[in-house]
């Protein structure tokens, strides 16, 4: 058997994206030179997007391990412990490149691959989240953009039955040329049945369930390890299309086979398609697979062994199920309209070997496909930008003047304005779990069968990453840890997806290297562990990098369920205290970006022992009862926080009388600066006292500044020796308007 | 009480049916697989939202060919009690067991919130909990809820109140606004003439147990249980 006919020219390697280091290696390995369709299997699996060449050395700093991690990173999807014999299973993934090219389908396939990374672990999705990045909506492209997106979410999502339940959107201009879409799931799955991507005992069938294989997304790996430019245009047929029935029906046949104890192992066909899945099952179990092409259904005839290899066709999964089983696995499948084969077995050589018409036509090693691709630790170094990037000469600017008109363009800035345009088109309540609708701090979802919740949150500011990549990652934390609190919700893990340009860029990996620091050193400040995520580099187009945007997906348990708490006022007459201190925290915030359009100087101080202080005391207040209401406070300040405590309940509005002690700081500072680690409550008047004496035992900043009352805001900013007093008065209609409606009407207006 | 809810490829409220039905209510409620041909032993019928068959093609146009869907008639021409959510409503306008069709918002996009709807007529076997002109609040969640028809089919329904909900304000007002996606005369459920058949786009099941914010819901599912239980008693004392 000759499995090379014609060396491979120089030019089709490079067209592959694989360097002459590279190419050496893959000889070295095979012992010859590969033939085409091997060289496509190398292509794809040695790509940054599978191999994670450039950040494996990185990521294994994360801490990935504690009490509850029953599945950590490696696998589909990551697990931890609930109790009641149930884990929560989640991940996070970013669909970036396809988004940009094609949004629509783009964003679709990027939640039809979420649910699929997490019920092929047997557990049922229950949630999902997205967490999205564009330029201004003042440009039509943007606008295309983000609204071609939120329909690709909503056709997906919806049909699947999985509620959307939240997530962030967050506008400036560097995402233009390449938007961000990165999506959640969460599912429970019974901890002592959790199935795992194995290609366990040798002689065991290969079968192929789902959709079937097209010439849709060939390369689609490759194309999202490769940076943008106007040739992208190009690439549109790479970009898969997703049929979201079909993924319902995957879903309903995969968790029926699992009950039924049909299968060993299961893995999704995501990137890189039946090569990814047959080679990574079969390293993770030592074994080797014997594949024969010539049972896969296919759309259309004439497919080569190096297309179906390489196809992203979505919805399709790879089982190993139980010897003696294929009938059953078969008839279930029947059942539910998918097609299904048996398309080889396991073999105990450690070869991943194809077979079409007969004929070998590819045979790998199936660790050195998976798991002995390049590795580089490469070159770093601060931009030279960095200090200029960091400079703020806050003498040169202005205190506010007008700070009612500032508040009111804040909560029209369209990254702080109400989602509600996005949340409405996506199905936020399907499953009747949904405690806590989207628009507030987290997000949470009861347990059926249990007295539990989860709350989840997804946080990165891109901005705060640019100034200072090490603390910027650690806010990110910080802040989505102080969400799920501020729900009423232990955090208990976490999920990564790291969006950073180009890594073979010293100043890229630079950013990189110390996001993940920053991200380890909360993690471990928070005892929270990374269980599962995914990076994207190449994040850039024409040569401009997107802000380095590490976005975490952070879960945080409530129980008993019912002690969930949101984040607007309740009633009139209870007090408001705000937890932590306000500092002279200017840089980086979208205050200095929307009054004097900088994105400049230092990201707020992160102090972990006082964010640990301070969450744990919101947790133990809520744990009390105290809490009528607890809101995080970060983009936008004090007088946006406050804003949103008035007018974002979906059933009523209620107004605030509240007055600032400056302590010396600037009026902007102290109304919209971003100092971290604070939280606005609202108790009853009669629990103030217990409220204050136990922030002070556990040593938080606590303050009572106003009541709930009314039907304005109005905030008075004491006069110190530094300066004069100042007042924002607006009514409630205006707030709502401002800051319920503008989405809207910058969408609708076309 | 037994109720069957209809399991279409791509259901998705299924679940949420059952879980309101048995452990909310008490009652005995089972899945019934699309390619079932009989009905026996049930004493209500459900069908569920979803996307059934992905919605290709049109909202529920191919699954009214599902083999179900003839015993569905079936026990709806003898009088069974039979309901349609969402996607269930616009299956039985597709399996011509109600008048009228769906066509795609007015804003052209998926909506999904809670609306209030007033009970235009509360002596169904389906609002009999509910008062005349009460104001429910209920969610819903669809992209194909603009209902249709013509004028004289309309005029009629209208003369044999068979219009049982409709789009409101919080105070029970029909006005423009409050209509979600620009239904026929803001029509959101319809009977059939016989009255047994309901098909409604809001999501009772979504909004049935106070921890999900409000329970209006449930009155459908109780007044449901009060007519079995009067057919039932009728049916021994005679």
């Amino acid at each position: 058997m000759k499995l090379h006919e014609q060396p491979i020219a120089k030019d089709l390697i490079a067209q592959h994206g694989l360097s002459d280091e590279e190419y050496k290696k893959i000889v070295e390995i095979l012992g010859r030179e590969p033939n085409l369709t091997e060289l496509g299997m190398f292509s794809v699996m040695w790509s940054e997007h599978c191999s994670y060449k450039s950040s494996r050395v990185h990521l294994r700093k994360l801490p990935t391990t504690g009490p509850r991690v029953v599945q950590g990173p490696g696998e589909n999807a990551g697990a931890v412990d609930i109790g009641d014999g149930l884990c929560a299973v989640f991940k996070m993934e970013s669909h970036n490149h396809p988004s940009f090219i094609e949004p629509y389908q783009g964003a679709a396939t990027g939640v039809g691959g979420i649910l699929r990374d997490v019920f092929t672990m047997g557990a049922r999705p229950i949630a999902l989240l997205d967490s999205l990045r564009f330029g201004q909506l003042d440009k039509p492209l943007n606008r295309h953009l983000f609204k071609g997106v939120v329909a690709g979410i909503a056709g997906y999502g919806n049909c699947m039955g999985v509620p959307t339940v939240g997530g962030e959107v967050v506008f400036n201009d560097i995402y233009s040329q390449n938007p961000l879409v990165n999506a959640f799931c969460l599912g429970i799955a019974r901890k002592d049945r959790l199935f795992k991507g194995l290609a366990a005992g040798i002689g065991n069938p290969v079968m192929y369930v789902g959709s079937k294989t097209g010439r849709d997304g060939i390369h689609g790996a490759t194309m999202a390890s490769d940076a943008f430019d106007e040739a992208s245009e190009a690439k549109r047929p790479t970009v898969q299309v997703g049929d979201p029935f079909t993924e319902k029906l995957l879903l309903e046949a995969c968790l029926e086979l699992m009950d039924k104890d049909l299968l060993v192992g299961i893995q999704d066909m995501g990137a890189a398609g039946l090569t990814s899945s047959s080679c990574e099952m079969a390293s993770r179990a030592g074994n080797g697979i014997d594949l024969d092409l010539t049972a896969v259904p296919r759309r259309e005839p004439g497919m080569t062994p190096y297309e179906l290899m390489l196809s992203e066709s979505q919805e399709r999964m790879l089982m190993i199920a139980k010897e003696g089983k294929e009938a059953e696995v078969l008839a279930i499948c029947k059942k539910w309209d998918l097609d299904a084969a048996v398309v080889g077995r396991v073999t105990n050589d450690g070869i991943l070997r194809v077979r079409d018409q007969g004929k070998v036509v590819a045979e790998i090693p199936a660790k050195a496909l998976a798991e002995e691709g390049p590795r580089y630790e490469r070159p770093n170094a601060p931009p030279p930008y960095q200090e200029h990037l960091q400079a703020l000469n806050l003498d040169i600017l202005p205190d506010v003047k007008e700070p009612t008109a500032a508040l009111l363009s804040l909560l029209e800035s369209p990254t702080i304005a109400s989602k509600a345009w996005v949340y409405r088109q996506y199905d936020h309540m399907v499953r009747t779990n949904t405690l806590v609708r989207p628009g507030s701090d987290a997000a949470v979802v009861r347990i059926k069968g249990t007295n539990k919740a989860v709350a989840i949150a997804t946080d990165c500011n891109g901005r705060y990453c640019l100034l200072n990549p090490y603390v910027g990652a650690g806010i990110a934390v910080a802040e989505a840890a102080r969400n799920l609190v501020c729900s009423g919700a232990l955090p208990i893990g976490l999920t990564d997806c790291l969006n950073f340009g180009n890594p073979e860029r010293p100043d890229i990996m630079w950013q990189f290297i110390l996001s993940i620091e920053g991200i380890k050193d909360a993690c471990e400040a928070f005892g929270v562990p990374v269980v599962s995520g995914n990076v994207s580099f190449y994040n850039e187009t024409n040569g401009l990098s997107i802000y380095p945007t590490p976005i975490l997906g952070m879960v945080g348990l409530i129980e008993p369920a019912d002690r969930a708490v949101t984040q607007w006022f309740k009633q009139a007459g209870d007090q408001i205290i705000v937890l932590g201190a306000t500092r002279d925290d200017l840089g980086g915030t979208e205050y200095l970006r929307v009054a004097h359009h900088r994105e400049q100087g230092s990201p707020p101080l992160l102090d972990l022992e006082a964010e640990k202080a301070l969450q744990a005391c919101v947790l133990a207040l809520i744990g009390d009862g105290l809490v009528q209401s607890a809101h995080d406070c970060s983009d936008g300040g004090l007088a946006v926080t406050l804003a949103e405590c008035c007018v974002s309940s979906p059933v009523h509005r209620l107004g605030a009388v509240v007055r600032l002690e400056p302590n010396g700081l600037r009026r902007d500072a102290l109304l919209f600066g971003e100092s971290q680690g604070r939280v606005v409550l609202s108790v009853k008047s009669s629990v103030v006292g217990q409220v204050l004496k136990t922030a002070e035992k556990m040593g938080v900043p606590a303050v009572t500044i106003g009541s709930v009352q009314g039907d304005r805001l109005v905030i008075d900013v004491a006069a110190d020796r530094w300066g004069p007093g100042c007042r924002i008065d607006a009514d409630l209609e205006t707030l709502f308007d401002r800051w319920g409606k503008s989405l809207e009407r910058t969408l609708e207006q076309e | 009480m037994n109720f069957g809810v209809i399991v279409f490829p791509g259901s998705n409220c299924d679940h949420d049916c059952i879980h309101v039905l048995s452990d909310v209510l008490g009652q005995k409620a089972i899945p019934v697989w699309h390619k079932e041909s009989t009905l026996d032993g049930l004493d209500a019928i459900i069908l569920p939202g979803g996307f059934s068959y992905g919605d290709y093609l049109r909202t529920g146009a191919i699954a009214r060919f599902s083999p179900v869907m003839g015993a569905v008639k079936q026990f709806a021409d003898e009088g069974g009690m039979v309901l349609g959510i969402c996607n269930g409503f616009q299956i039985l306008l597709e399996a011509g067991l109600l008048p009228g069709a769906m066509l795609r918002n007015r804003s052209l996009s998926f909506i999904c919130r809670d609306v209030h709807v007033r009970v235009e007529n509360a002596a169904t076997p389906f609002t009999g909990r509910c008062r005349p002109g009460q104001v429910l609040k209920i969610p819903i969640a669809h992209a194909d809820g603009n209902y249709y028809t013509d004028d004289v089919m309309l005029s009629q329904m209208k003369a044999a109140a068979q219009v049982v909900f409709r789009y409101c304000t919080a105070d029970g007002q029909v006005t423009p606004e409050a209509n979600p996606n620009g239904s026929l005369d803001h029509i959101a459920g319809v009977r059939n003439a016989a009255g047994n058949v309901l098909g409604m786009m809001p999501h009772p099941e979504r909004s049935a147990e106070a921890v999900l914010g409000n329970d209006d819901g449930k009155l459908i599912f109780l007044s449901m249980l009060d007519a079995l239980q009067k057919a039932k008693l009728k049916a021994v004392l005679t």
